[in-house]
């Protein structure tokens, strides 16, 4: 209505609506705060229960990898990037190591790239069944957590058993994955490679897997209360996703049928048989099944991977010293979280000359003020949960 | 001794210093199967080392623990109020065993509106709860409170509604007398009298929405919004800590004990199963009623880790929507058969 | 890809509650700790074991560490000479190798790198300490953790 338009009413025409005015208050979430994973701050701007505005404050958990990775040598910086997304280590590793390798025109051995998709597939499992467990606590139901958790450990054992290390395998080195124990005349008969008995336990494991994602359809995504608090909250539509840069599973959970792993080569996906699970509606509800649905594909991958495993070398033939020709390349990988991506700028030395990082949880983190508002209290942690991120993946 | 006990303070004392010494004992026991089935429940061991076997002393410990802290007030606090919250919840809670009926003679009053007084006793909780959010000088407890208000409001009518269909079929609100009219035959089967208690004469109904509007009332999972852990981080509870603390934690599972003790008392014939020949009811009825709570109580416990949490929003509808229609079709059904039958 | 959702109202809570009463019966999968222990796998990356006898100071581990958490000082020694009449051998002889297992990050590039099979994982893990300063191991320590490294797993036949 125009002011014209007023004037021109008669007194009794005008409609005033007598509203309290209330003002709002600010509701600090975190940085410490039991659902913020870790130490994410949100300022909200709440009347009531209704979000008005949230204003996401980010960093804390700033550790400058970028910058940390220019006074280092290639092999440690191998060691660095598990920590960006802790949950899902082995998956950081991969792409960076892709890219000195497309800088060097090497071509891992064809065991390795299969050792470092099984282990890859490995990472997006149980960092799923991470988001699988830890989501319902945000709703207040702390037994799926246990549940998911369980079959994780199976899975970390599984890692560990192969690299050592649970979280930060540090595996993976320029030109496959890691050959011997050491460099050392004894030290380097220790061939890393798969132990005895690994294939067999994996495909007992993910077959448990498998099993708790049936359990977690009764437990979690069958519940009443569970789809009454996540169907058709956080609608992210796909005009926006895509905006925003949301990637992974929160994107394809928007109805998106994109996935790295079909589109680029950075390990030998294309022999493989596997869905690209979508959503309809980009809800929360939708983000939570893509992620489970996503475990059974990357169970079916694994037990591919398992079945035709290649024999041969686990590392190509690679310099003592790593130097990088100068160049620069950017190579993009299907992390459980979204899409990761190294841009390594190399000017010929041991290090990077310039390493940026494009990190998941980051994009799809910068969609929260545009989706909050407007929501209710006990929401913001509904969607905060739902998108599935890692502080040092937002932070670096 | 007699002449003792016959005197009224004396007597008083006396019943004051049981319930004090019970209802706290029993909210233990509840509080390590709570520990103990959860656990279970995920997988887990859960408590295994204080005490020696089991950890059966868990929450003994953890209740020194609580009392070695510092009872921290907060600065803005409203002083007086922080400090009385934690005992209006735990007095509430603890007022509603006045009228549990154990066995026929082991109980502190027989009021003749026990079922009103239990009810409206038990709402007191509530009065403590929104003082200590208010008082608390924190946002997330403020926020706490006023959802524990508005789930009060929501659900008390529900829980009245439920019980009085009960009342109507007893045709008394005193709770002993609830006991003794679900003791009464039903009907005959040639010489063998068939007792049911209400909960099979037709309550069904009424005892599901008893349970879910008592949920509601004791603020556990699904309903537990007003603590709401990922949201609010502990809701009302945020500051307090130490023996306050305590106190809070005990009236949550006394609570539990007083609502599973009314509910089987109304609808699982309190202290009387049939089969029990009525002679013995003086010692075995305060078994008999504590098997019962003791199962009300595991279902709480089970629903709780089994569930998510409701938002605010859809408890109110789900009480306003159908739990309050439904009571009324069950008290209409209710007294309408009592009229025809 | 169907999912298993029910239609009914309140097979879906039926459903979890029946599975977490089913898991009440079922044995516990945690391992009750300081009573029993999980064995670590063999390649699990616990402490780094140090063989005095090997290390030749040649501090490539030191160098290589990427958040230099290595110390390490030597010194040369004059050996007695291998053959009858020749010249003494001058020898690096370790004087300090200490690990700040508080700035560790396992990563284990050291192990890797050392070229004289100096160093070895052990999947030892229980060292916590109440201090932060004692987490800092010296090459005694180290040299004790030699005797729990164990033998390297047998490797799978494909």
């Amino acid at each position: 209505m125009t002011d014209q338009h007023l004037l021109a009413m008669h007194h009794s025409e005008v409609q005033v609506s007598v509203e309290l005015e209330t003002p709002d208050v600010t509701l600090n979430l975190g940085p410490q705060h039991p659902s913020t994973h870790g130490v994410l701050r949100l300022i909200a701007k709440v009347d009531g229960e209704v979000i008005n505005e949230v204003e996401p404050v980010i960093g804390y958990m700033h550790r400058g990898y970028e910058k940390l990775a220019e006074v280092r040598t290639y092999p440690q910086i191998v060691a660095l990037v598990s920590r960006i997304d802790w949950v899902s280590g082995y998956a950081s590793e991969v792409p960076l190591m892709v890219a000195v390798e497309r800088l060097m025109d090497i071509v891992p051995p064809d065991r390795a790239q299969y050792i470092r998709l099984v282990l890859t597939e490995m990472a997006r499992i149980s960092s799923h069944l991470v988001f699988l467990s830890s989501y319902p606590l945000e709703l207040g139901a702390p037994t799926p957590l246990m549940h998911a958790l369980r079959e994780r450990e199976r899975i970390l054992d599984l890692i560990e058993m192969v690299t050592g290390g649970r979280f930060h395998p540090n595996f993976n080195r320029v030109g496959g994955v890691k050959p011997a124990a050491g460099a050392g005349s004894n030290q380097k008969k220790v061939v890393q490679d798969l132990p005895e008995g690994f294939l067999g336990q994996t495909l007992a494991a993910i077959q448990d897997v498998v099993g708790v994602c049936d359990d977690m359809e009764d437990l979690v995504l069958g519940n009443e209360i569970f789809l009454e608090r996540t169907k058709g909250v956080g609608i992210i539509p796909v005009d926006k996703a895509l905006a925003y840069g949301v990637s992974g599973p929160n994107l394809r959970a928007s109805g998106v049928r994109f996935d790295i792993r079909k589109t680029d080569d950075y390990l030998p996906y294309d022999g493989f048989d596997f869905d690209i699970p979508a959503g309809e509606n980009g809800d929360c509800f939708d983000r939570y099944w893509v992620r489970l649905q996503e475990i059974r594909e990357a169970s079916k991958i694994i037990r591919q991977a398992v079945e035709t495993m290649p024999s041969g070398d686990l590392q190509a033939k690679v310099p003592r010293i790593i130097k990088v020709p100068k160049g620069e390349v950017y190579v993009r990988a299907e992390n459980p979280k979204g899409e990761m991506g190294y841009h390594v700028v190399s000017e010929g030395g041991r290090g990077p000359y310039r390493l940026k990082i494009r990190s998941a949880s980051f994009s799809n983190l910068s969609v929260l003020p545009w989706l909050l508002k407007g929501q209710l209290v006990p929401d913001i942690i509904a969607i905060l949960g739902s998108l599935d991120f890692v502080l040092g993946d937002v932070d670096r | 001794m007699t002449a003792l006990l016959d005197n009224f303070w004396v007597l008083l004392a006396l019943k004051v210093l049981i319930i004090a010494a019970v209802v706290p004992g029993v909210a233990l026991v509840f509080i390590f199967a709570e520990l103990k089935i959860s656990a279970h429940m995920q997988s887990r061991i859960g408590p295994y080392f204080a005490g020696g076997r089991w950890g059966w002393a868990q929450p003994l410990a953890d209740g020194i623990k609580f009392m070695q802290k510092e009872d921290l007030v907060p600065e803005d606090a409203d002083r007086p109020v922080f400090k009385f919250a934690p005992m209006v919840v735990l007095m509430g809670t603890l007022a509603v065993f006045v009228i549990v009926p154990f066995s026929p003679k082991l109980i502190v009053r027989d009021l003749d509106i026990g079922v009103f007084y239990a009810l409206a006793a038990g709402s007191v909780t509530t009065i403590g709860v929104l003082m200590a959010g208010w008082s608390s000088a924190n946002k997330y407890s403020l926020m706490g409170g006023l959802r524990a208000a508005a789930q009060l409001i929501a659900y008390e009518l529900p829980l009245v509604l439920a019980v009085v269909g009960v009342v109507i079929q007893a045709g008394t609100m005193s709770m002993n007398g609830i006991v003794v009219a679900q003791i009464e035959p039903v009907f005959h089967i040639g010489e063998v009298a068939i007792r049911l208690p209400f909960l099979l004469q037709g309550q069904v109904i009424g005892f599901a929405i008893f349970m879910i509007a008592a949920l509601a009332e004791l603020n556990r999972t699904p309903f537990d919004m007003p603590i709401a852990e990922s949201e609010l981080v502990m809701g009302y509870l945020t500051e307090y800590s130490g023996i306050r603390f305590t106190m809070f934690f005990l009236a949550e599972y006394a609570g539990m004990f007083s609502m599973s003790a009314i509910a089987a008392t109304l609808f699982l014939g309190g202290y009387y199963l049939p089969g029990v020949p009525e002679g013995a009811l003086d010692v075995l009825g305060p078994l008999i009623l504590m098997a019962k709570v003791t199962l009300l109580v595991f279902i709480i416990i089970w629903l709780r880790w089994t569930f998510p949490r409701l938002r605010e929003d859809q408890l109110q509808s789900l009480a306003w929507r159908w739990l309050i229609p439904l009571a009324l079709a069950n008290i209409a059904v209710t007294a309408v058969a009592k009229v025809v039958l | 890809m169907a999912l298993r959702v029910s239609k009914v109202p309140g097979i879906g809570l039926m459903k979890g509650m029946w599975l977490t009463l089913r898991t009440l019966f079922k044995r516990p999968v945690t391992i009750n700790y300081p009573k029993e222990k999980e064995i670590p796998v063999p390649r699990a990356r616990g402490v780094i074991a140090l063989d005095t006898e090997a290390c030749t100071v040649c501090m490539l581990c030191a160098r290589e560490c990427p958040d230099w958490c290595i110390y390490i000082e030597g010194h040369k020694e004059l050996q007695p000479p291998s053959k009858p009449g020749g010249r003494p051998r001058s020898r690096a002889t370790l004087d300090r190798f200490d690990i700040d297992y508080a700035l560790c990050m396992y990563c284990g590039i050291c192990v890797e790198v050392c070229p004289f099979d100096a160093l070895f994982w052990s999947p030892e893990y229980e060292y916590s300490e109440g201090s932060i300063s004692a987490m800092l191991h010296d090459k005694e320590r180290l040299t004790d953790w030699l005797a729990t490294v164990p033998a390297p797993p047998p490797l799978e036949k494909n």
